[in-house]
């Protein structure tokens, strides 16, 4: 049978990587590539590489632009374009090529490396150094934008537009660059080979954001209006732009002395009343666990956001892993349920981390939302998210309302809260057993109906539809979370192409675990296969623990730093394919 | 900021609060002869003294024996984990600005496991009041040495004693930007009760330790009344003459020995909102 590949598929798109230096400005000029795409019509999604240093180390901007929404980076780069190589062989893995592909550097900045050659990859030199040399006060990163931004068939104009609207220096350097990008764009015009994008329609309305920033965005829509948290890589960016988007809205952002800090500090503003959020990564969250347990005792809502990394310890603090999924739905002592929700791309940042607000508040519980920095630190081009209108709302007691118990074992388990302020209705909040009234106990009867309440609250919570993306159908499913959605749905559409159809089910709501809604998803299904990018297939031995998989479920797996490639899954897919049909006694249907 | 609750302002109380008013009335689980009896006496009586409507204060803790105290007021109280008591009260204060914040808690409490969070409480200037029942033990897990213990006192978890030297508490809260600095003694709940209103009164971050024996494991701290006295001058704000006074003193003089004015931290919103469509403007590409 033929391997897919992004040849066979429609709407591949195509994919750049700029690379160089720290310094070099190859940053810049893929963000910029990407707003100018964005300017034109195109739909893209910016990936951010580097090495460990903090200044001076190498850098790529991995970019694939294409006519439809994308979410995951392609199996193979069509271009790479370096402004010089120092060190850039270390991407060999994060940027691979093919005999189909067109490498650009510049003689004198070096050779290209072995790494690259050795794939066939057809390479040209161009003076782009000397050409920015040639215009007093250019940037050899605009040359490089220039040249990039045309062989991927985006307008001058487009290009020029989005170095305007970024600019911040003085005019007459804008005059040189903007020259330096037309130079660029007229070498375009001697290279064969990069397929460009058919021509684009420019479109209003469209968005240029990150996951961190979605993020950020959803949950002041939610309803967040204050933040308690400490810097930490891949999670930082989010508190960056959430620190003057609060102030704008009445709200505040403190950066705390430490992530023990964060979460007590979010765990009392909540407790007065104010819908309160941290983010941090793995390291982070380990530190939070036990201000996590408080507040599932105590009752208090708060949004923890966990952009993942690579781990265990301080791991791969700048890469992308699904690593924490274990850790977030079973790591407090004791019996504690807690909610974790994923978001399943940059733009379902918005929308998740908005509802992880709304359930946070309805069931006066944590809501654990697990983001990564795949999705964190990736800009994509996407269409103006809906407002999915999930308000942060909790129930609470008005002034002097008679016989108030606070933790009163009501049907649903979730009692009305009382709010600082409120005459009448005092009570302490506790991580101690207590009894309905707030009382600490040590009864095993108190500890018993708490322990019941607590649970039951989340587990007979409506969540409507939203606890999951379910799409096509198929005795073949794909159960899967988080960043690793994009890729898998894109190796769906490849196999379906070759004559394998599956199911997508992407679940948003991780926690609590709902078998009833996974097995109305299921319906159907005989044979399942769990994706997700960790080494120790933690979301599939979740699943293997609280549902009932139809068939023999099957696990691929793997870890970071390199992100989930659409072929690969279209392999794992058309390998479970085969193997269902063979169990079954049915011929195998795939086409190729 | 705005709670998303309805706190609708209810009639305030016109009749003069007593510091009755201000216990809940559940029986304490310390021992005979604990100091902090008095200090919970003296923390009501603090609040008569302020006239705050009980719904309007917040009383936050760590875990130690001292750190039950909330649930013994009529206030809101906050009950949570070992040493995160400042952080939590951080959060209050800054989510309601307008509620009156007391944090209290024991020496192991605030200067062991919660250490860091002092010194950031301190620099950071936050208005509320921390108190600060020190007894140089860990009670609760039954007489274990603390960060201000004596280097030489004998206990199974350290035979012999630490051989550490004990931690100075004002010293550092100085050192750390505490905006307020004084003692009191539990033994005395009129003149802490005082203080405690003090405290509450001057602006941005105040600390208050207490001076609270344990009788049941440090039964010869029944002898600080005997050696307690009044701090022999007034307060200071100038921090260089409190440093001076605070590491060569005794460890027994009772008063408020520095009063500052640096800034507190800047509460509440800053500021005309903006509606939230408008954030939306630069994710325009």
């Amino acid at each position: 049978m033929k391997t897919p590949t992004s040849s066979t598929t429609p709407h591949a798109g195509l994919s750049i990587a700029l690379a160089g230096s720290g310094g070099s400005g190859v940053m810049t000029a893929g963000t910029l590539l990407l707003s100018a795409a964005a300017k034109a019509g195109a739909y893209g999604l910016m990936v951010r590489t580097s090495g460990p240093q903090i200044r001076g180390g190498e850098a790529a901007a991995l970019i694939r632009l294409a006519r439809t929404p994308v979410a995951s980076l392609d199996d193979r780069f069509h271009l790479l374009l370096a402004i010089d190589w120092q060190n850039v062989h270390r991407f060999a893995d994060e940027i691979p090529l093919s005999a189909g592909s067109v490498v650009i550097g510049e003689e004198a900045e070096g050779e290209v490396p072995a790494a690259f050659t050795s794939t066939g990859a057809r390479c040209l030199s161009l003076p782009l150094k000397k050409t920015a040399k040639g215009i007093p006060g250019s940037w050899t990163n605009m040359v490089a934008l220039g040249l990039a931004g045309t062989l991927a068939g985006i307008p001058r104009e487009a290009l020029a537009e989005a170095l305007k609207d970024s600019w911040k220096r003085d005019p007459a350097a804008l005059a040189a660059n903007l020259a330096a990008i037309e130079a660029g764009a007229q070498a375009a015009a001697d290279i064969d080979g990069v397929p460009a994008l058919p021509a684009l329609a420019a479109r209003s309305g469209r968005w240029l954001i990150s996951g961190n920033e979605a993020a950020g965005f959803g949950a002041i829509r939610g309803g967040i209006r204050f933040v308690a948290a400490y810097p930490i890589t891949p999670a930082t960016e989010l508190l960056e732009w959430m620190a003057p988007a609060l102030t704008k809205v009445g709200g505040s952002l403190l950066q705390a002395e430490d992530e023990l800090a964060s979460i007590n500090m979010i765990v009392g503003s909540s407790f007065a009343g104010v819908p309160s959020l941290t983010a941090t990564a793995g390291p982070g969250l380990a530190l939070m666990t036990e201000g996590i347990g408080l507040a599932v005792s105590a009752e208090v809502p708060v949004v923890v956001v966990d952009v993942m990394r690579g781990g265990p310890s301080t791991g791969i603090p700048a890469k992308s892993e699904q690593s924490d999924l274990s850790y977030a739905v079973s790591g407090l002592h004791g019996d504690a349920p807690r909610i974790v929700v994923a978001p399943t791309s940059i733009a379902d940042c918005l929308h998740t981390t908005q509802w992880a607000v709304h359930l946070a508040e309805a069931l006066q519980s944590p809501a654990i939302v697990l983001s990564d920095q795949f999705m964190g630190q990736s800009r994509a081009i996407i269409d103006r998210p809906a407002d999915l209108g999930f308000i942060g709302k909790r129930l609470t007691v008005g002034p002097n309302a008679p016989d108030f118990k606070r933790y009163r074992d009501t049907p649903s388990g979730v009692s009305p809260m009382s709010i600082p302020g409120n005459p009448g209705t005092t009570y302490t909040a506790d991580g101690l057993e207590k009894n309905e009234a707030g009382i600490p106990s040590s009864g095993a009867k108190d500890h018993r109906v708490q322990l019941d309440k607590r649970e039951r609250k989340l587990k007979l919570h409506d969540y409507g539809d939203f606890w999951a993306d379910v799409e096509g159908d198929g005795e073949l499913a794909v159960i899967t979370f988080g960043s690793a959605t994009g890729p898998v749905r894109e190796a769906i559409a490849r196999a379906a192409a070759a004559g394998v159809p599956a199911r997508l089910v992407a679940m948003r709501l991780i926690a609590p675990a709902l078998p009833e809604k996974l097995d109305a998803a299921l319906d159907g299904v005989k044979h399942v296969l769990v994706v997700e990018q960790n080494h120790g297939a933690q979301f599939y031995r979740y699943l293997r623990a609280w549902f009932d998989l139809p068939g023999k479920p099957e696990s691929f797996h793997r870890p970071g730093p390199l992100p989930l490639k659409p072929a690969e899954l279209a392999e794992a897919i058309l390998a479970a394919g085969r193997r269902e049909s063979s169990r079954a006694g049915k011929p195998a249907t795939n086409r190729a | 900021m705005t709670p998303t609750s309805s706190t609708a302002t209810a009639e305030k109380p016109a009749a003069v609060l007593t510091h009755a008013n201000y216990k809940s009335g559940a029986k304490p689980i310390w021992c005979p002869g604990c100091g902090d009896y008095s200090v919970l006496s003296s923390i009501t009586k603090a609040l008569a003294i302020l006239q705050r409507p009980p719904e309007e204060v917040v009383v936050v803790s760590g875990i130690g024996c001292s750190s039950r105290i909330p649930a013994y007021t009529s206030c809101y109280g906050f009950h949570g984990v070992h040493g995160r008591a400042l952080a939590a009260a951080t959060g209050v204060k800054l989510a309601r600005p307008e509620l009156t914040v007391l944090v209290a808690g024991g020496d192991g409490d605030g200067y062991s496991i919660g250490g860091n969070h002092f010194l950031h409480a301190c620099r950071r200037n936050v208005d509320m009041t921390y108190i600060v029942m020190d007894n140089h033990v860990y009670g609760m897990t039954k007489g274990q040495p603390s960060p201000t213990t004596e280097p030489d006192w004998d206990s199974k978890l350290a035979p012999g004693g630490t051989g550490i030297r004990a931690f100075n508490p004002l010293v550092v809260a100085l050192a750390s930007g505490a905006n307020f600095v004084a003692r009191a003694f539990s033994g005395d709940p009129n003149g802490t009760a005082d203080l405690i209103a003090k405290a509450v009164r001057h602006p941005g971050f105040s600390f208050i330790e207490i001076l609270s024996p344990c009788v049941t494991f440090r039964p010869e701290q029944r002898d600080w009344k005997d050696h307690v006295h009044p701090a022999p001058v007034t307060a200071t704000d100038d921090p260089a003459r409190a440093a001076r006074r605070l590491m060569t003193d005794d460890g027994m003089n009772v008063g408020v020995l520095y009063a500052g004015n640096r800034n507190p931290y800047p509460l509440g919103p800053k500021g005309k909102s903006v509606p939230l469509a408008d954030l939306e403007a630069e994710f325009a590409p």
